[in-house]
């Protein structure tokens, strides 16, 4: 199969159920509040354009920075881990109690620490704890992954410390930290609608919040607007770290090779 | 005397007695071939010689000091997101030598074993002689005089393997490289050495000690000779003496 159908095609089937939902919509008379039609949806995109490119903005900004505090995070106890056993021993099992505590039942009370007064703050701690989790575990299997027989060779030439962690560990770590950012990327995302949807709006009003309320007032086809939204942030993100995967990878990495058969 | 090994023995953790106790002592020069069966432990004393294992008893000495030294294990071992030069220059790298005349060494080298052209390749895009090539690039880029090498060609076709046979004998004519070569084949000892160290079952001893009269050429018509093949008679005479 070549590049253009590979794009084609699952667009050619989201175009025509597009049109299978419009006309099943008209043709039976399902009511607005039920299902809106795509027509519908976009009317409302349109009407309420500001509002919810706000939405978007606010959603999109938390996730991101997130996701940067996660890998940031992640990687920087990931290498403490690798040069400690000690500070693993002693600091793992926490970051196993915060990664399978779900969120939302961390997240009222996070909400009483910080305040309703600063809400993105809250949406940020929360999408932080979701995100974290896959970098930290998965860099510091990568960091123990370094070839045993490099590692003598670094020792045979002297190497000190910090030149096997930079020149052996941090490079052998890189497919397994790209790996783990492509989950982390859409797991910041979940983070901040789920502590939206748990923590409620008061400074900030993101995607998720604007779902909340638009549902809440019968306004479904507004909240389909931003469902759709939230979808396109999510791919957007996707494709943003498969891309960043490839650009550091595909010179070496055998993800990277193409075969032909 | 380069290297002066002196009732060494190796018993790991789990209560294996892998070695000993051996004696050996390599002179400036030599390309010595330990042979034994697997797992008679002729790996674990190329490694204490890199001081990559301490002995359990015994002493590892050089003499003349500890001479710079070059590993190439069975695998070639190249950091695959590096290519063929950057891993080439690797010891040159750690140890902060310019970056410039680490370049040229490295390339040097590379040319040396005869991968001019592939500089700028990444290991993925070589093939295994080649990737092996590097590999003993990288050891020679750092410019030892003590070469260890750990059965560097057992997965490589014998065409490949012959080559790379003849590589080696050059590589220590022209660097006046001291050799020890870790292998299991009774030809390829016969072919590249100047004297074959045969060891028993393990925990591996030295059961024979066989020096050549005459030093080896790159020529593989030598391979055909009476003499080759008298050498190789004499190791596996010996072999089989020391697995009974």
């Amino acid at each position: 199969m070549n590049r253009a159908a590979q794009i084609l095609v699952p667009l050619a089937v989201g175009a025509l159920a597009l049109l299978a939902w419009e006309f099943s919509v008209r043709a039976f008379d399902v009511s607005p509040i039920v299902l809106p039609a795509p027509s519908g949806i976009w009317e409302a995109f349109t009407a309420h354009f500001a509002q919810l490119m706000g939405a978007l903005w606010t959603t999109l900004r938390i996730s991101v920075i997130a996701f940067v505090l996660a890998v940031v995070g992640g990687v920087a106890l990931a290498v403490l881990f690798s040069q400690s056993r000690i500070v693993e021993t002693a600091l793992y099992p926490y970051a196993v109690i915060l990664q399978v505590t779900p969120v939302v039942a961390i997240a009222p009370i996070v909400t009483i620490w910080i305040g309703y007064d600063r809400i993105d703050l809250v949406l940020l701690v929360l999408a932080v704890i979701v995100a974290f989790f896959p970098i930290l575990a998965n860099t510091t299997l990568g960091l123990r992954s370094a070839d045993h027989n490099l590692i003598d060779l670094f020792r045979l030439y002297g190497a000190s410390r910090w030149q096997v962690l930079w020149k052996l560990q941090l490079p052998t770590a890189l497919p397994y930290l790209l790996g783990a950012m492509k989950v982390s990327g859409g797991l910041a995302l979940i983070g901040v609608v789920v502590a939206e949807f748990a923590a409620g709006s008061g400074t900030a009003t993101g995607l998720a919040w604007t779902i909340t309320l638009a549902t809440r007032e019968l306004h479904i086809a507004t909240a389909f607007a931003a469902l759709a939204l939230l979808s396109l942030l999510g791919i957007a993100i996707f494709f943003a770290l498969t891309w960043l995967e490839w650009a550091l990878l595909h010179r070496w990495h055998e993800s990277a090779v193409r075969r032909e058969v | 005397m380069l290297l002066q090994l002196s009732h060494l023995t190796k018993t790991f953790a789990n209560g294996v007695s892998a070695l000993g106790p051996v004696d050996l002592a390599v002179a400036r020069g030599e390309f010595v071939s330990l042979v034994g069966p697997s797992g008679c432990g002729k790996s674990t004393a190329l490694r204490v010689m890199a001081g990559l294992v301490s002995p359990s008893a015994g002493t590892v000495e050089f003499p003349g000091g500890r001479p710079e030294i070059g590993f190439v294990f069975q695998e070639p071992t190249l950091m695959p997101w590096a290519t063929a030069r950057e891993n080439a220059q690797l010891a040159l790298s750690l140890k902060g030598v310019a970056r410039d005349e680490a370049n040229a060494r490295a390339r040097a080298q590379l040319a040396a074993v005869g991968l001019s052209g592939f500089e700028d390749a990444y290991p993925r895009e070589l093939s295994g002689g080649m990737k092996m090539r590097v590999s003993i690039a990288r050891a020679l880029a750092a410019q030892p005089k003590l070469l260890l090498l750990d059965e560097p060609f057992a997965a490589l076709d014998e065409q490949t393997r012959g080559e790379l046979n003849d590589d080696l004998i050059r590589l220590w004519r022209e660097q006046n490289l001291t050799v020890v070569f870790v292998t299991h084949s009774v030809s390829e000892s016969a072919y590249l050495s100047t004297r074959v160290v045969v060891m028993s079952q393990r925990p591996g001893r030295i059961v024979d000690d066989i020096s050549f009269a005459r030093a080896p050429q790159a020529d593989a018509s030598r391979r055909f000779t009476a003499e080759f093949t008298d050498n190789a008679k004499r190791i596996s005479a010996a072999l089989r003496g020391g697995a009974a």
